[in-house]
């Protein structure tokens, strides 16, 4: 028995105007992601995977629009929904974690009034109900002492703190889908590990669906079962977690696993690959990849690359990918102990 | 503070014994009236005792009307605050929504028009708009307002400061207007708005509760630092609108060289100005959590 | 470590600065709010150099013969109470305005940035003592003072000047001691001070050029808080005095006939929102152009 997918992205497409041209931010991207499953999106800033994410709740930034391609979320067309329908589905059926809880909370409201706003206004409960309702969340998510740490203000908490009522504001609404930025990358490193512990638990538990953003790849493959690698808004490869991290088919995948120098700890940025992420109003002929790629060729640079079908959930968008599969035989990325 | 003024206010030319004197001084007149009002004595002197009587709450007698300054600026001290409170509640009432239309409507039609409005308002001498106010709604469409004076009663003194106040607010809701826009343009775009819309709230709850509760804190600050302004437009307003407030107290004082009456009214907008720059701090620590644990 | 001179620091010190000129001369064309600005403000300012030209009355000659009489072929906006012809009085009021406005201002630009300048830079003493005037004056308003001091000074354009200087400092003041207080940290600064150059020169060959557009920028809004001023003060009968025309004394001697003449009074104050508002857009579009990109 297999379930429908939860999320069902299409050739998604956002485009930013600026005063130079057309950015493509996003250049027909599709993924599933099933229900209650986590599934990851890596990749450099810049990539297009903040934009995806932010297409998905229907908040994109200011001057983005979305020029092409379907969202479906537990059914529902939301690229072709109107504002309200978007609305409505916020919250309740899909919500957002992001980076930097300090910015992400309102600085003059009390953090038990923001958890408890949704069970308020959009779950209908009094307000008492609600206030008890942001109580449990914030004992869900690990928060001691929560009927007092209810009275403070964002900037009197931790970071680790305010992330945490951060998670509990996401799950106020009772969502399937969790939709997480980056959200351990402005923490302190034990923290980090303390969220990711924290958000892997809740997903079990609640069996919701997330959506996790990270260029850190220790990160997803803590998190996640499944992921895709974007760069310069397009996907370039996905699949398992296990799979791709073990037998990488892309030349950009192969560079970030091989900057991870220690794969078991939750740790650093990615170190280099030579060369800068392309500009996205003029991103280079061919493959978007070639101009920092270890095994590029002449193809590589005449027409744009499509994505490859290698076997069931997994894809490649390189031209020569069994150079990389080569590469990764005679020097393993991940050594068994 | 009342040190500078009262320094400028004994520059001036023209002895006030002698104004009051009229044509009756003589020499030995005036030395006589300038011994009695102590004017003779060194300037030093004349400021200690004046301090020491203003402790008492004594601000020297009105030397045209011979009653005190003190009872003279009490007197016509209501209707200067009814005024201010009055354009300062109009003044929001305008900024306010305009602002919001604005900042929500970023860059569309209705943005440029209330962004107009700061542009073209600002050079809109405040006398001047009360004229044309005036003439709008005094005169013309069905004489709908008093042309001047206070009216008698409650509603007679709220009638009859509705253009004044309307005047005052016009020429402060452009500056607010463009602080609070700005503010909100950028409190919208912050992150704890994207939180908020996340969690699909509406957007009349997502302004009312998170952004303007925001923004507002900047605003009041600017708000603050413009009663300045405020009360300055009084100063002019009841001189256009023949309201008996403190301003045309002053104005009328010092065409008749009345000191005790100028230095007076010059400290008690200089007390106000305090007052509401004391105000503004509390309101500002109200609003804002962050500041209270300094 | 080398010896470099202040001949060879200097370039490379300049590049920071001739990024705004570049800058400028490229894009004043189409930044809509500059044009507008100096279309508006130019049309004020040729009216009011050409006066001579386009009115055919003095402006204060009086004809008691025809007073208050309506717009006319002979009279374009019609005679006021002593029979002076409005349109005349209306474009030399300009000249008046404009001209003090203009002069008003440039004493508290100098004075005030360079205050400005010393205070930020300096900081300590010279700080504290700046900023202790700068918060008395502020503690004022604005009006109240300036009517007091014209007040104290007697009416005229001589002592509007005076009053308006020693209140108008203020804010260059302060808008150059925050531009300095930033720019100070910079890296030229810092190379400047290193390679040995002289307070003086780092003032005022490096430092200023950079945080006087700020000043210059409010300069223009400050033009149109001294028209407002001035026209005030006329208006209270404070500032330039009559025969000579003043939108201000024109608003007020023509209140009288607010029911039966209304232009009389309506017209000056058109004048000033007019000229208020190319100053306005002009500072707007100066804001826009001497931003750094």
């Amino acid at each position: 028995m297999t379930r429908e997918p939860l999320v069902k992205v299409r050739d998604l497409r956002v485009e930013f105007q600026l005063a130079r041209g057309t950015v493509h931010a996003v250049d027909g991207v599709s993924f599933d992601v099933e229900p209650g499953e986590a599934f990851g999106l890596v990749g450099e800033s810049g990539s297009g995977k903040t934009v995806t994410l932010r297409a998905l709740v229907g908040l994109l930034p200011r001057g983005a629009k979305l020029t092409g391609g379907t969202i479906e979320i537990d059914g529902v067309d939301v690229t072709a929904a109107d504002e309200d329908t978007q609305r409505h589905l916020r919250g309740t059926t899909v919500s957002m974690i992001f980076q930097e809880p300090m910015t992400a909370l309102n600085p003059v409201m009390r953090v038990g009034d923001q958890i408890a706003e949704e069970p308020l206004v959009r779950l209908g409960m009094s307000r008492s109900a609600a206030r008890a309702r942001a109580i449990e969340l914030m004992a869900l998510v690990g928060i001691p002492d929560p009927r007092r740490r209810a009275q403070a203000y964002p900037h009197e908490l931790s970071g680790g703190l305010r992330q945490r009522v951060m998670i509990a504001i996401a799950l106020s609404g009772d969502p399937k889908l969790v939709l997480c930025d980056e959200p351990t990358t402005a923490l302190d490193v034990t923290i980090q590990d303390q969220i990711l512990k924290l958000l892997r638990k809740l997903q079990h538990e609640l069996d919701v669906s997330l959506v996790f953003v990270s260029h850190d790849l220790a990160v997803i493959a803590q998190t996640c079962r499944r992921l895709a690698v974007m760069y310069a808004g397009q996907v370039v490869e996905s699949g398992a977690v296990e799979q791709v991290f073990r037998e990488p088919r892309h030349p950009y995948t192969l560079g970030l696993l091989r900057a991870v120098p220690d794969f078991e700890v939750v740790r650093e940025r990615l170190a280099s690959i030579p060369g800068s992420p392309p500009d996205l109003a003029a991103p280079p002929a061919g493959c978007r990849f070639h101009p920092r790629c270890r095994f590029v060729q002449e193809d590589c640079l005449a027409i744009p690359v499509e994505l490859e079908r290698l076997d069931a959930g997994r894809e490649v968008r390189c031209l020569h990918h069994d150079q990389t599969a080569a590469d990764v035989e005679r020097e393993p990325v991940i050594v068994d102990a | 503070m009342t040190l500078g003024e009262y320094v400028g206010r004994h520059l001036v030319p023209g002895d006030p014994a002698r104004t009051i004197l009229g044509n009756q001084a003589t020499p030995a007149r005036v030395a006589l009236v300038r011994h009695a009002w102590g004017l003779d004595r060194p300037l030093y002197v004349q400021y200690w005792k004046f301090m020491g009587r203003v402790a008492h709450g004594n601000l020297g007698d009105s030397l045209f009307y011979g009653v005190s300054a003190g009872h003279l600026v009490l007197q016509r001290l209501p209707v200067t605050l009814w005024l201010i409170i009055l354009s300062a509640i109009f003044a929001v009432c305008i900024a306010v929504p305009l602002a919001a239309v604005a900042a929500t409507k970023a860059d569309r039609a209705p943005d440029h028009v209330v962004r107009a409005v700061p542009l073209v308002g600002l050079g809109f001498p405040a006398f001047w708009v009360g004229i044309v106010l005036l003439l709008i709604f005094g005169l013309h469409a069905g004489r709908l307002f008093p042309v001047g004076g206070y009216g008698s009663g409650f509603f007679g003194h709220l009638h009859s400061m509705i253009l004044p106040a309307l005047t005052v607010a016009l020429g402060l809701a452009p500056i607010l207007i463009r602080s609070l826009r700005a503010s909100l343009l950028e409190v919208l775009e912050s992150e704890y708005v994207t939180t908020a819309r996340s969690k699909g709230i509406s957007e009349k709850r997502v302004m009312r509760k998170h952004a303007l509760r925001n923004a507002i804190i900047s605003t009041v600050s600017v708000l603050g630092v413009n009663i300045g302004y405020l009360v300055g437009g009084t100063l002019v307003i009841e001189q256009v609108f023949a309201l008996p407030g403190i301003g045309q107290l002053m104005i009328n004082s010092i065409f008749q060289r009345d000191f005790p009456v100028v230095q007076a009214v010059t400290l008690v907008f200089a007390v106000m100005v305090v007052l509401v720059y004391l105000l503004t701090d509390v309101a500002h620590a109200l609003l804002d959590p962050r500041v209270r644990f300094e | 470590m080398s010896s470099i001179t202040a001949d060879e620091l200097e370039p490379f010190i300049e590049e920071t600065a001739v990024e705004h000129r570049r800058g400028f001369r490229h894009r004043w064309y189409r930044t809509p709010s500059f044009v507008a600005g100096v279309v508006i403000l130019g049309i004020v300012v040729l009216a009011a150099l050409a006066a001579p030209l386009i009115t055919k009355y003095n402006p204060t000659s009086q004809d008691l013969l025809s007073t208050l009489q309506g717009p006319s072929a002979r009279h374009w906006l019609g005679t006021d109470d002593l029979g002076r012809d409005v349109w005349s009085r209306l474009v030399y009021g300009a000249r008046t305005d404009l001209r003090v406005a203009f002069l008003a201002v440039v004493l508290p630009f100098i004075i005030g940035t360079v205050l400005g300048l010393l205070a930020g830079y300096y900081g300590g003493l010279t700080d504290t003592f700046a900023s202790f005037f700068v918060n008395i004056v502020v503690a004022f308003p604005f009006y109240v003072l300036i009517i007091a001091l014209v007040f104290a000074l007697g009416s005229g354009t001589r002592n509007i000047y005076i009053a308006i200087t020693i209140v108008g400092w203020v804010s260059y003041t302060r808008i150059i001691r925050g531009e300095v207080l930033v720019a100070k940290r910079r890296d030229y600064v810092l190379a400047a001070k290193s390679g040995g150059l002289s307070d003086f020169r780092i003032l005022f060959r490096h430092l200023l050029p950079n945080v006087i557009t700020q000043a210059v920028i409010f300069a223009c809004s400050d033009i149109v808080l001294d028209i407002l001023a001035i026209v005030t003060l006329g208006y209270l009968g404070l500032g330039v005095q009559p025969p000579t025309p003043d939108w201000g004394n024109m608003i007020a001697s023509g209140q009288t006939y607010l029911t039966t003449h209304w232009q009389l009074s309506t017209f000056p104050g058109i004048a000033v929102v007019f000229t208020a508002l190319g100053l306005s857009l002009l500072a707007d579009g100066l804001a826009d152009l001497l931003r750094p990109e």
